[in-house]
C-alpha cells in the first residue's frame, strides 16, 4: 500500500465532481427563463404562504444527531478490533464486550429516558 | 509512455467506463422501476418513446436539460444550487473501490475492474455514503420551505441512524473476513457456493439489507418524500437538471448499494464452483463484469418489488425499529460472531 493507491479515488473525484457541475451548468445554459413573482414563490401547495421556514424545530432531531455521534465513533472503534479478532483472542473479546455492555448501558439510559420515543 | 503515465491512464479510463456503465444502468433503472410497476399493478408502463419504451431514459435525460431551472426568491441561492451536486457526488464516489469484477488483459496489458483497490474499501465506503446525508439536508434548509425543511430533517435523521445498523452489521462480517477490502472480501467468497457470506451471516445481512433500504429511502422508509405528507420531501422546491441530479444520485445510491450487497454476502464477481485460470483473459474478465451486475440487477428487482409489496411506516416505528430492534440485535450479532470465531480456533470460514 503506497499513497499512489489512493491517487484512482482522486480520479474518481474528478470525474464524478466533472459530470456533476456540467451538467448543473449545461442545464443553467440550454434551459429558459421566465421569471415571475407568483412562480418563485415558496411552494406551499397553491395558498399564500404563512411565515417562514426558519423556525424551531423539534428537539427530537438533536437528539438523534447527539446519539449517531456517539454510536459512529462506537462503530469505528470496533472496526481495528473486528479485523484483528484472530490474534486478539478473548482477551480482546473482554475488553470490547466490556465497552460495548458501557455503551448498550448508555442507549438503555436514553432509552428509558424517552429520548427513542416519537410521538 | 512512462510507467506512472500509463498508471494514470489506465486508472482514468476504468474510472469513466465503470461510471458510464453505472450511469447506465442508473438510467435504466428508472425505466425498469416503471417497467416493473406496469407489471405489478397490471399497466404497461412507459410504451411511447422506442420500443417497449427504451428510449425513454434518454427522453427524461433531454427534459432535465432543456426545462426551467427555478430558483424560489426566498431560498439561500448559493446551497439550493450546490446541494444537489453533494447528494450526486456522495453517491458517485462509492464506485471507486466497487470490484466490479477480476482481473482483464488488454493489449498485454493487467488491468483490474477495480478502480481502486485500497485496504480500507468498506472504511471509505461508510464514509462516503455518509457524507449524502450533507445533500440532503442542505437542499431541505436552502429551499426555506416548510415541506423542505421536514423532509430533510426526516431524512438526514433517518439516515444517520441506519448508518450505525449498517455499520455494527458490517462488523460482524470483518470478525469474518480479517480484511477491509473489497477485493479481498470477494476473493474469500470463492469456491462452492455455501462460501458466500450470507450463509455465515444470515443476520447480518439482513440487518444490512434493512438498513440499505432505510438509507436509500426506499419504501417502507420512504418517509423523507412521503408525498401525501410532504409534497416531495427536501426536493419540493427543485427542477431540471438539480431535481435530476437528486433523482441520480437516489438511483446510483439504490444501484450501489445492491452491488455492495451482492459483494458482501453473495460473494460479488465470483461464479460458484469456478475459479479464476491462472493467466488472466479477457472472456474471465467479462464474465466476472457480467456477473457482479446480474446478482446486482436481483438486488435491484427486490428493492422495487418490496416498494408494491409493503406500506409506508410511521415515524416513529421507524426510528424504533432502527435504534431499539437493529442496533440491540447487531451488536448481539456482533459478540455471537466473534465468540464463535474465537472459540472455534479462527477456522470459522476463511
Amino acid at each position: 500500500m503506497t499513497p499512489g493507491d489512493y491517487l484512482p479515488i482522486l480520479i474518481v473525484f474528478g470525474i464524478v465532481g466533472g459530470f456533476a457541475y456540467f451538467s448543473l451548468a449545461l442545464t443553467h445554459l440550454l434551459g429558459p427563463r421566465r421569471y415571475a413573482p407568483i412562480k418563485q414563490d415558496t411552494y406551499e401547495c397553491g395558498v399564500d404562504y404563512v411565515g417562514d421556514s426558519r423556525q424551531r424545530f423539534s428537539v427530537k432531531f438533536y437528539l438523534v444527531a447527539v446519539l449517531f455521534l456517539i454510536f459512529d465513533l462506537e462503530v469505528v472503534f470496533m472496526y481495528p478490533w473486528a479485523v484483528n479478532v484472530r490474534t486478539l483472542g478473548w482477551f480482546g473479546f473482554v475488553t470490547m464486550t466490556i465497552f460495548l455492555v458501557l455503551l448498550t448501558v448508555g442507549l438503555l439510559y436514553e432509552w428509558k429516558k424517552g429520548a427513542l420515543e416519537w410521538e | 509512455m512512462s510507467e506512472i503515465g500509463a498508471f494514470l491512464l489506465e486508472k482514468t479510463v476504468v474510472g469513466s467506463v465503470m461510471f458510464g456503465v453505472t450511469l447506465g444502468v442508473v438510467a435504466y433503472a428508472t425505466l425498469g422501476e416503471r417497467k416493473l410497476s406496469g407489471f405489478f399493478q397490471d399497466r404497461h408502463g412507459p410504451n411511447r418513446a422506442g420500443p417497449w419504451g427504451l428510449f425513454q431514459p434518454i427522453a427524461d435525460g433531454v427534459k432535465f436539460f432543456t426545462k426551467e431551472e427555478f430558483i424560489p426568491d426566498r431560498a439561500n441561492k448559493a446551497l439550493f444550487v450546490i446541494a444537489p451536486t453533494f447528494t450526486f457526488m456522495a453517491a458517485g464516489f462509492l464506485i471507486a473501490v466497487i470490484p466490479f469484477g477480476d482481473r482483464i488483459v488488454v493489449n498485454g496489458r493487467e488491468i483490474l475492474l477495480q478502480i481502486a483497490d485500497v485496504n480500507i474499501g468498506i472504511l471509505y465506503i461508510l464514509a462516503i455514503s455518509s457524507l449524502g446525508v450533507y445533500g440532503v439536508i442542505t437542499g431541505g434548509w436552502a429551499s426555506n420551505n416548510k415541506y423542505s425543511l421536514m423532509g430533510g430533517l426526516r431524512s438526514s435523521s433517518q439516515m444517520i441512524s441506519y448508518e450505525i445498523a449498517m455499520g455494527l452489521a458490517v462488523v460482524a462480517l470483518l470478525i469474518d473476513h480479517g480484511t477491509l477490502s473489497l477485493r479481498q472480501i470477494v476473493l474469500n467468497q470463492t469456491g462452492p457456493i455455501w462460501q458466500w457470506s450470507v450463509f455465515t451471516h444470515p443476520l447480518g445481512f439482513i440487518i444490512f439489507y434493512v438498513s440499505a433500504f432505510a438509507e436509500a429511502a426506499r419504501i417502507p422508509f420512504d418517509l423523507p418524500e412521503a408525498e401525501n405528507e410532504l409534497v416531495g420531501g427536501y426536493h419540493t422546491e427543485y427542477s431540471a437538471m438539480k431535481f435530476g441530479l437528486f433523482q441520480f444520485g437516489e438511483y446510483t445510491h439504490m444501484t450501489l448499494a445492491s452491488g455492495l450487497i451482492a459483494t458482501l454476502y453473495f460473494g460479488g464477481w465470483s461464479i460458484p464452483w469456478l475459479t479464476a485460470p491462472a493467466e488472466p483473459t479477457v472472456w474471465w474478465g467479462l464474465l466476472t463484469f457480467a456477473v457482479f451486475w446480474i446478482k446486482t440487477f436481483f438486488f435491484m428487482f427486490v428493492f422495487i418489488w418490496v416498494r408494491w409489496t409493503l406500506p409506508r411506516f410511521r415515524y416513529d416505528q421507524l426510528m424504533g425499529l432502527g435504534w431499539k430492534k437493529l442496533i440491540p440485535l447487531a451488536v448481539l450479532n456482533i459478540l455471537a460472531m466473534a465468540a464463535i470465531l474465537i472459540a472455534t480456533g479462527g477456522a470459522g470460514m476463511e
